[in-house]
């Protein structure tokens, strides 16, 4: 009989769900809004596995993400540092490479090597280069994010010089305001975030030149292309690679006993 | 009558601190003096042969910190804004009852910050080289705690001996050695004690004045831990990953930082910053023909990060590591400690030569990082 194990990620904007079998085949995921509360979230995802025919309560489960410990049904909570790798490790197929993780709150810059984390890197308190920053700037521009991304390959010669969310807010409002077309402003709105994540990635020390992104903006080809000419090497992405973290989280699962007592590592 | 008035405010505070005004108070009321002090730089054997009791003033709350950007900038390092804020506020006890505030040239901040408190208290400020690596070093150090023995005398009508000297002298280092010997009772794997218990229980003793009852509480309990270790106690589970922590001062910081790491499957070993193993291992040569130059040579010995070069750190780190069997290494920065922050890039070679996973945090006194404080720590303590 095949074994199922679940993988939730609650983050801060989406939360993911993965169901591996047998620790080989990705047979399920989903992606729904957090919304206001994770632990309605996760009991959300309870349900839909249940419809799915999944058995959350006598399944292998591990949660990540912010939201990671308001899930009473996993036996064990991983950072998404850690998942995304393990995810990532599983999409790509590789041990060894460097994964760029844009998430709603974080920004994670991740170095694995034989399928271990080496080294990683976080944003700072503040949003400046996160998938939140694109919203809010999406939002000011009336676009979703995606669309902003693709308006950005038409612009050029705008810079958002404001690191902070806030004035970079103003900033965009001012370029509306002395009328800088939409392209323009979305083109500066995504340099910004990519120059952000290049200057974090310059601090890692990486293994190779392999270079994956992982999180919401993975179905983005600007993103993909904007990162790799800043980096000077191709970043590439998966369909399914805004669930690496819980893929990850569900090969973590994987081989956890159901009887055993929900921890934290 | 007491001539020591307590704070106006005295009754609106909590029980412990109510509790530390009235222990101030009750040294004053008996002709005691207090010294308050900011640093491991400070030569507490001149106070102690002065007959004056010397508490460390460093703020490690945020509570005052409100009251200290009315003078300060609010971008300046929280134990500099905290410790103002205490003096400020009059709702520190050992700021409101000391006779003198003794600081050294130490970092950037914390000397700007002495000037605007001489406004309100008598402040005398020690000049610390800048490193250690000139021949004058030791002698112009030497010659600064003459000025200050002098300064003690006179503002207190006392005479420094020599013989005085080295008694306090001999006890500090008996106390150094004992502080010592209870943090290398981490060594031991698992270790006897978790690195937050551990902080807090000789961070505590600094607000004891009685220093032998310190020095008897202290090889007490080393004794019993060592007791209770051999007869199979294992208050800390086997297989925890050992952590040394470096860097700032952390006692506003504990339970974001230490306390998270040993809640996601570490534990702290060795703290190698300025409340843990960075000041104790020095001792002064009692012995020596010249008491004030031996005590001055001790406190060269401290790598704190204000010195330049700081080979000191450099050097007692991969000691540290390979002494306490670290599994990796966190360095605890607080926001705009530039000796600190800068010096992280040294560290981290360091640790990378050494083949050491290294994660540096950079934090205030806020609650307002908790969250990916939490993330950052548990991810490397996953990666180890």
């Amino acid at each position: 009989m095949p074994v199922y194990s679940i993988g939730v990620d609650i983050g801060s904007t989406c939360a993911k769900l993965a169901v591996v079998e047998d620790g080989r085949t990705l047979v399920h995921q989903m992606v729904m809004p957090t919304g206001w509360s994770s632990a309605e979230t996760a009991q959300a995802i309870y349900d839909q596995l249940e419809r799915q025919g999944y058995c959350p309560d006598s399944s292998p489960c591990v949660a990540t993400g912010y939201g990671r410990l308001n899930v009473p049904y996993a036996q064990k909570t991983v950072t998404e540092i850690t998942c995304h790798a393990k995810g990532a490790a599983f999409l790509f197929g590789t041990e060894a490479c460097a994964i760029i993780d844009i998430g709603g709150q974080d920004t994670k810059v991740i170095a694995m090597a034989d399928g271990v984390v080496q080294d990683f890197l976080m944003n700072d308190k503040c949003s400046a280069g996160t998938g939140r920053f694109l919203e809010i700037m999406a939002n000011t521009l009336c676009v979703d994010p995606g669309t902003l991304c693709e308006l950005a390959r038409r612009g050029s010669g705008v810079s958002i010089s404001s690191m902070c969310t806030v004035f970079a807010e103003s900033e965009v409002i001012s370029l509306i305001g002395s009328g800088t077309a939409k392209e323009d402003i979305a083109y500066g709105i995504v340099e910004s975030i990519v120059n952000k994540v290049a200057s974090q990635y310059g601090k890692l020390s990486v293994p190779g030149d392999r270079c994956y992104l992982t999180g919401g903006l993975c179905e983005s080809p600007y993103i993909l292309e904007s990162l790799s000419r800043t980096l000077g090497l191709t970043v590439t992405s998966h369909p399914l690679a805004r669930y690496a973290g819980a893929i990850g989280a569900a090969l973590t699962a994987h081989g956890l006993a159901r009887s055993e007592r929900r921890t934290s590592v | 009558m007491s001539e020591y008035q307590l704070p106006a405010q005295f009754e609106e505070f909590s029980q412990a601190r109510k509790e530390g005004f009235l222990r101030a108070k009750a040294i004053k009321d008996s002709g005691g003096h207090i010294a308050g002090t900011f640093c491991t730089f400070t030569p507490c054997e001149l106070m102690d042969a002065a007959g004056v009791h010397p508490v460390s003033l460093c703020g490690m709350s945020p509570e005052p910190i409100p009251a200290a950007e009315k003078d300060l900038p609010k971008n300046l390092c929280p134990l500099i804004k905290s410790s103002y804020g205490f003096a400020v506020s009059d709702t520190c006890p050992y700021t409101y009852f000391s006779d003198l505030i003794v600081g050294e040239t130490t970092c950037d901040g914390k000397k700007k910050m002495y000037e605007l408190l001489g406004r309100m208290k008598d402040v005398y400020i020690l000049q610390l080289p800048q490193g250690i690596d000139r021949s004058y070093a030791l002698e112009m150090w030497t010659k600064e705690l003459h000025r200050f023995k002098a300064a003690l005398e006179e503002k207190f009508n006392v005479t420094i001996t020599d013989q005085a000297l080295r008694e306090a002298a001999e006890l500090r280092n008996q106390l150094r050695q004992a502080r010592t010997a209870l943090m290398e009772l981490q060594k031991l794997d698992p270790p006897p004690f978790t690195g937050l218990g551990l902080y807090k229980l000789l961070d505590g003793l600094g607000f004891s004045f009685d220093l032998h009852s310190n020095l008897k509480k202290l090889t007490d309990l080393t004794a019993q831990l060592q007791a209770d270790y051999a007869a199979g106690a294992r208050p800390v589970p086997p297989g925890q990953k050992r952590i040394l922590v470096t860097g700032c001062p952390i006692g506003g910081v504990l339970e974001k930082t230490v306390k998270v790491v040993e809640e996601n499957g570490g534990v702290v070993v060795c703290f190698e910053n300025c409340g843990g193993i960075k000041p104790t291992r020095y001792l002064v040569d009692t012995q020596a023909e010249d008491i004030m130059s031996a005590i001055a040579q001790r406190y060269l010995n401290i790598g704190c990060a204000v010195m330049t070069p700081n080979s000191q750190r450099m050097e007692l780190l991969p000691q540290l590591v390979e002494e306490f069997r670290v599994d990796g290494i966190l360095e605890i920065e607080l926001q705009t400690c530039h000796p600190y922050t800068v010096e992280r890039y040294e560290i981290k070679k360091l640790a990378h030569d050494m083949g050491v996973p290294f994660l540096a945090l950079d934090t205030d006194y806020s609650q307002s990082d908790v969250g990916q404080l939490t993330t950052r720590i548990a991810a490397f303590i996953e990666m180890l």
